[in-house]
């Protein structure tokens, strides 16, 4: 019995350990956020100050809201365009049967391992060519590369789950295949299109070294780049506090949406890898 | 005879409306990925430069490797350049392992029926929902040298005597890299391994328990054996990941040299230098490493699965 009781609470003093570990940084973030003027530099680990003046100086010190603008057309657009395709694409790969198609999921999966760097060159070239140097388009066409393959590749596995006679009869009546993808799979296919286009959006919002490569004026920069190259009054201290409100303004809305989207993350994040 | 004719034929449609299908997404594929690498490939051998990247000469090997004068130049006799493998060597090691471990004490900590399970899942999630450049500038202010939170608390358990640079040091500044990536990364192995333990039969684990045998053995004798297939791929996915890591290195460590990755050292080149066909070169010699390491790993699985009489 005794060693039970022992057991026991060490089971909940890991369970405590790794709450903290997982989730301090993010508390420290924001008590420090919280924080204006010399109380920055208390370091207590307990909340004793409550002041906003970091926030709005995030937001009228520099383009930040604009930066979230940014940010969010980049994301959304490359959601909504890595699911198009992506949707075709498996129809293709899941429900059809032709020669060389596992050579070509192959090839797709094998993208999904590039270094983004073996592409930057050649990607800056196809920049400066489109004349999209500079502009949020140049992010939206870049970072297709990181979302696209484990889109297809997601997708392709949900769909060949689904039973196999769903279009058959549809093909018996004559249905074209445009619409037999329209109608059938994609009501079918929605939770797994949620899942995909929230793990794309996260790729695609977090995405750092091609926004930072490919933007070069401070109203074009994404929200990592803008954190990342966040000045303060002067040029040898950082400012602190506003990159703690800063990170944590951008980051509540993502960890509400893993929170509330949680069990559906963890299946894809799974399906892709597991699968893969 | 006319049912099959019938049926072929409409297969054979099927075939052509599947590549129909198919034509976006590779059209898009081929312009963001196989082209761009095609001419970083093709800029590794010439001297182009950054600001008059349409004008260049062919220059050879002389990116990679060139003998001028009784001196050797080029990426593979720059001491900085075998630096950053081994940085990034190290690194991908130390924190793949380090993960490993940590996951797997989650996952089995996740795998246990208690009261807040759900909840223990939710919280381990949002370290990897932080964006990465977040969570580096994150950590970069809890590591400050003067004002960081963990130099107080370490001396205030009298762990360490005087505030450490874990940042700006050179011997702490890649544990320091390891550190946050281990934070960021672990949830992500803890849920794959998870979802492998959670597909385990029970059966045999109720046997092990009937016959009282020590759960410290079943691990490593049951358990262990079992997921290996699943922890395979987990370690391969995050060790390709690990080997071009780029943005955490380049803010929390600031482009030192000490610190930096592959990635790191070819973008410098690339961009900082305005050097594109040396810094293709060194981006060229890393899609060589990965592409290298992911071809040894499939034969080797090959092999495995082939001896598996499963």
């Amino acid at each position: 019995m005794r060693t039970s009781v022992l057991a026991r609470t060490g089971f909940w003093l890991l369970i405590v350990a790794i709450v903290i570990f997982a989730i301090f940084p993010f508390y420290y973030a924001v008590i420090s956020s919280l924080r204006s003027g010399q109380a920055l530099f208390s370091a207590a680990v307990w909340p004793d100050s409550v002041s906003i003046a970091n926030y709005v100086s995030v937001f009228t010190g520099q383009p930040f809201g604009r930066n979230i603008l940014n940010s969010v057309i980049v994301a959304v657009s490359v959601v909504a365009l890595s699911l198009f395709l992506g949707v075709t694409a498996a129809y293709a790969l899941g429900r059809v049967s032709f020669r060389g198609r596992g050579l070509l999921l192959f090839t797709i999966l094998s993208v999904s391992m590039f270094p983004q760097v073996a592409v930057l060159s050649g990607m800056f070239e196809l920049v400066r060519a489109f004349g999209i140097y500079n502009s949020l388009w140049s992010l939206i066409l870049s970072n297709m590369i990181l979302t696209l393959p484990f889109t297809v590749w997601v997708l392709t596995t949900f769909m060949r789950e689904l039973p196999k006679e769903l279009e058959e009869a549809a093909f018996v009546d004559g249905a074209s295949p445009w619409t037999v993808v329209r109608r059938i799979f994609l009501p079918l296919m929605w939770p797994a299109m949620v899942t995909t286009g929230l793990l794309a959006f996260i790729v695609a919002w977090n995405e750092f070294l091609f926004a930072l490569t490919f933007t070069l004026s401070t109203e074009q920069r994404t929200v990592p780049v803008a954190i990342a190259l966040l000045t303060g009054a002067t040029q040898f201290e950082l400012p602190w506090g506003n990159i703690m409100a800063a990170s944590v303004t951008v980051t509540v809305p993502v960890v509400v949406l893993v929170l509330i989207f949680q069990r559906r993350i963890v299946s894809g994040l799974t399906a892709g890898a597991v699968k893969g | 005879m006319a049912m099959s004719a019938k049926s072929t034929e409409l297969t054979r449609a099927r075939v052509r409306s599947a590549w129909l299908f198919l034509t976006p997404m590779l059209i898009v594929l081929a312009l963001v990925a196989g082209w761009p690498l095609i001419r970083t490939i093709f800029f590794s051998f010439t001297d182009a430069r950054l600001s008059s990247i349409s004008d260049y000469e062919f220059i050879g090997f002389a990116n990679f490797l060139e003998y001028y004068e009784g001196e050797w130049y080029g990426v593979i006799a720059d001491p900085d350049w075998w630096r950053a493998v081994y940085n990034t060597i190290w690194f991908t090691v130390v924190s793949v392992g380090l993960e490993l471990v940590l996951g797997m004490i989650v996952a089995l900590t996740l795998n246990a029926a208690f009261p807040g399970r759900g909840m223990l899942r939710a919280a381990i999630l949002i370290p990897w929902a932080i964006p990465t450049i977040v969570s580096a500038q994150m950590w970069g202010w809890m590591l400050h040298d003067q004002f960081g939170v963990l130099n107080e608390i370490l001396m205030t358990f009298r762990i360490i005597s005087e505030p450490v640079a874990w940042t700006a040091s050179p011997d702490t500044a890649l544990w320091a890299v390891v550190m946050v990536d281990v934070w960021k990364t672990t949830p992500f192995m803890a849920l794959l391994i998870l979802a492998a333990l959670q597909m385990l039969p029970s059966d045999c684990y109720e046997a092990a328990r009937v016959d009282g045998i020590n759960p410290v053995k079943v691990f490593f004798k049951v358990t262990l054996p079992l997921i290996r297939p699943a922890l395979m791929v987990a370690i391969i996915f995050r060790a390709l990941d690990a080997l071009r890591i780029f943005d955490l290195i380049y803010v929390l460590t600031s482009n030192s040299r000490d610190t930096a990755s592959m990635s790191v050292y070819a973008r410098q080149q690339l961009v900082d230098f305005q050097e594109v066909g040396y810094g293709s070169a060194a981006s060229t010699l890393l899609f060589l490493i990965i592409a290298l390491l992911v071809v040894v790993t499939l034969m080797v699985g090959r092999v495995r699965l082939g001896e598996d009489p499963r």
